[in-house]
């Protein structure tokens, strides 16, 4: 069934398909849209689910936590400032290993105050324990919903999935809407490994001392080391039955290519139509999107990077002090390739705030790139009046 | 051997095993003991941070004989909250949720995500137990520490300038089905206020006043009496408020004076006699208005 949706509609019918449970939320723009749908699904009986709707965003991270604990599908949606208030549970959500599946749509951070896209919030949130995946299309918002639940529960990981506030989740676009039949055979009711049960008592989150904590952590970095192979195989079986599917990365028209630009969210399609035009010309530029930044694909962009003689990472986001989130975590995966076949990496921030990327600013950066000698230590920041 | 004989409308059993970890006095664990021997296996406990964190035992033990969800600081409500929705999910109606906080997590930090549930009115049973001060991390002041206490961060030349808060008023404000004070001085008291609400549905709250002997500076076998000291001196009377609209006492308050009670505690040893005849006046005050309101909704006299 095909309809015409916003983004934040995909994730509500992507929430729906997926049969949730229990959702908690707090609203706060441009994540709103999702919360009001969900709440339509759930008055009108299409989503048999209970909605908490809790005073604040780190009650509703809260709400999912005791939710799933006791061992139901749970989800929520939050933004920018509403994430960050989270945190703290994000930590917790993450250290009982709770498949919970969670949007974040990107906004900037204030101060001051900027409702509009960039990813410094979700970035801020890295070293949660949260599987990290970044949406390009309202299709793969959808897809990607019902796929993160499979990866959390089959690994016991919570899943945070992004899309950019206003560029794609206010923007309508036709979406496949996937069979609920198929959905149900792909993604059957969840049976936890573990819950709150009064049949088996156990204590969760008790005090862990210095001689298990450490194990416990690695415990949960063992999980995020299958992650890649286990998205590959759910995705692999999401593409069998629905035709589709989007990798932890995505290589576009990068064979051969002199230049390779670095993406992540709706600027990869910006991008995408840069490519086309160059390739036109017989310019050899590429893409590489990448999907998923927790945990980092290192083996997968390091084979996709290898031997490329130029890349340019475009960061919509900024560590101060530092540089492009994506362009320093690149810089450290691509660290040991052989100086012969690692590429020189040109980082570029930009877009931060909602500020537009259009092909023109997309064109600069690959004329930069191109000119530039050696890379300069820290990222250039384009198109800034200072 | 002298035989004891325990009161048949104490409930017995073994929710609450004997190893767990509280200072020697400590009331806590006689009042958790208490309310799961009267709830039942059928509960699950939330556990926001706080002295039960550590009396409940370090993984991979638990003193608790039920399912415990240990979780962060201002949580416990919220927790509560989607624990209960998923038991309904399930059809599990007949579990008990019971969040167990100490005064910090209720009054301080804790107060906004109880304030979130009871306005929803969450399927759960609330206990707070109060021991006055934030006693896990070394006695420190919070909104439930009286007026003249000391403690390491109100020191005695400078002690707590602000009164306690009123929890009990705040929460009967939200018009929950029940809302109670108690203390495991009074067990047959504390377990009937338990059995009441466990027979209700919705929010229901009750704020314990849980002695802690390092903190108040007395002796570990003068707790309970303190306790019993501070219902009788109409410190902290025993309420409860059904529905926010009856408010009731549950029991004679002889009303003693306060300063044997102030008297007895280590926290309270730098008081004057102004200071004393002070907090004695605020108690006449507050006992006045609590008998006003009693008797205006006309259930009991007192």
């Amino acid at each position: 069934m095909k309809k015409v949706m916003v983004g934040n509609h995909a994730v509500a019918w992507g929430v729906r398909l997926a049969r949730v449970e229990v959702i908690s939320a707090y609203p706060i723009t441009p994540q709103t849209q999702v919360v009001e749908k969900l709440s339509e699904m759930c008055a009108d009986g299409t989503l048999p689910a209970r909605f908490i709707k809790v005073e604040s965003e780190h009650s509703a991270m809260a709400a999912v936590i005791g939710a799933s604990a006791a061992g139901v599908r749970a989800f929520t949606a939050s933004s920018s400032h509403g994430l960050l208030y989270m945190h703290e549970m994000l930590h917790w959500a993450g250290g009982s290993r709770l498949p919970i599946v969670m949007v974040n749509v990107n906004r900037s951070v204030g101060a001051p105050w900027n409702i509009w896209t960039d990813q410094n919030d979700s970035l801020s949130q890295r070293d949660t324990g949260w599987v990290q995946l970044y949406c390009e299309t309202n299709q793969e918002v959808v897809d990607t919903t019902i796929v993160a639940f499979k990866l959390a529960e089959s690994l016991n990981v919570p899943v945070m999935l992004m899309l950019d506030g206003f560029y794609l989740s206010h923007t309508a676009e036709p979406v496949d809407v996937p069979d609920q039949e198929l959905v149900d055979r792909f993604l059957p009711k969840r049976v936890a490994t573990y819950k709150l049960d009064t049949e088996q008592p156990h204590a969760f989150g008790a005090l862990v001392k210095p001689d298990a904590y450490m194990e416990m952590r690695w415990m949960q970095q063992e999980a995020f080391r299958q992650v890649p192979e286990a998205l590959a195989g759910i995705e692999q079986d999401w593409a069998r039955m629905f035709g589709r599917s989007y990798g932890a990365i995505e290589s576009y028209r990068a064979d051969d290519a002199e230049l390779l630009l670095v993406t992540s969210g709706t600027v990869t399609s910006t991008a995408r139509a840069v490519v086309d035009a160059r390739r036109g010309n017989g310019e050899k530029i590429g893409l590489l999107k990448i999907k998923m930044f927790r945990p980092f694909p290192t083996a997968l962009v390091r084979d996709a990077l290898r031997g490329v003689p130029r890349v340019a990472v475009l960061d919509r986001n900024v560590s101060p002090g530092h540089g492009g989130i994506f362009a320093e975590e690149l810089r450290s995966a691509l660290y040991d390739l052989p100086d012969a076949e690692r590429p020189e990496l040109f980082g570029f921030v930009l877009g931060l705030g909602g500020r537009d990327i259009t092909p023109a600013v997309i064109d600069e950066i690959i004329e930069q790139t191109r000119a530039g000698t050696v890379p300069s230590r820290e990222d250039l920041w384009v198109g800034v009046n200072p | 051997m002298s035989q004891v004989r325990i009161d048949k409308r104490i409930p017995q059993g073994k929710l609450v095993a004997s190893g767990h970890l509280a200072c020697p006095g400590c009331a806590a664990p006689l009042a958790m003991k208490l309310a799961l021997n009267t709830l039942g296996s059928n509960t699950i406990v939330v556990m926001p941070a706080s002295c039960f964190t550590i009396i409940a035992g370090p993984w991979p033990q638990s003193s608790l004989q039920v399912p415990v969800f240990h979780t962060a600081f201002a949580t416990g409500p919220a927790v509560a909250s989607g624990v209960r929705a998923a038991l309904d999910q399930q059809g599990k109606h007949d579990t008990t949720v019971l969040v167990w906080v100490g005064d910090g997590g209720t009054f301080d930090i804790g107060l906004q995500s109880l304030s979130g549930a009871a306005e929803r009115n969450e399927n759960i049973i609330y206990v707070c137990y109060d021991n006055e001060a934030y006693m896990n991390t070394g006695i420190q002041r919070s909104s439930a520490t009286p007026w003249g206490a000391w403690t390491t961060t109100t020191p005695a030349q400078f002690p707590e300038a602000s009164p306690k808060k009123d929890m009990l008023a705040i929460m009967a404000a939200h018009n929950i089905p029940y809302a109670a004070t108690a203390t495991a001085a009074y067990p047959v008291d504390f377990v009937e206020k338990v059995q009441k609400a466990k027979a209700m549905r919705g929010t229901r709250f009750i704020h314990l006043l849980s002695p802690c002997p390092p903190g108040w500076k007395c002796g570990d076998d003068e707790g309970l009496e303190l306790a019993r000291m501070a219902v009788q001196s109409r410190v902290f009377p025993m309420l409860e408020v059904e529905h926010g609209q009856r408010w009731r006492l549950t029991m004679y308050h002889v009303g003693e004076s306060v300063e044997p009670y102030l008297r007895r505690q280590g926290r309270f040893r730098h008081l004057s006699a102004e200071q004393v005849a002070h907090i004695q006046a605020g108690i006449d005050a507050r006992w006045a208005q609590l008998v006003k309101r009693v008797e205006a909704d006309s259930l009991v006299g007192v």
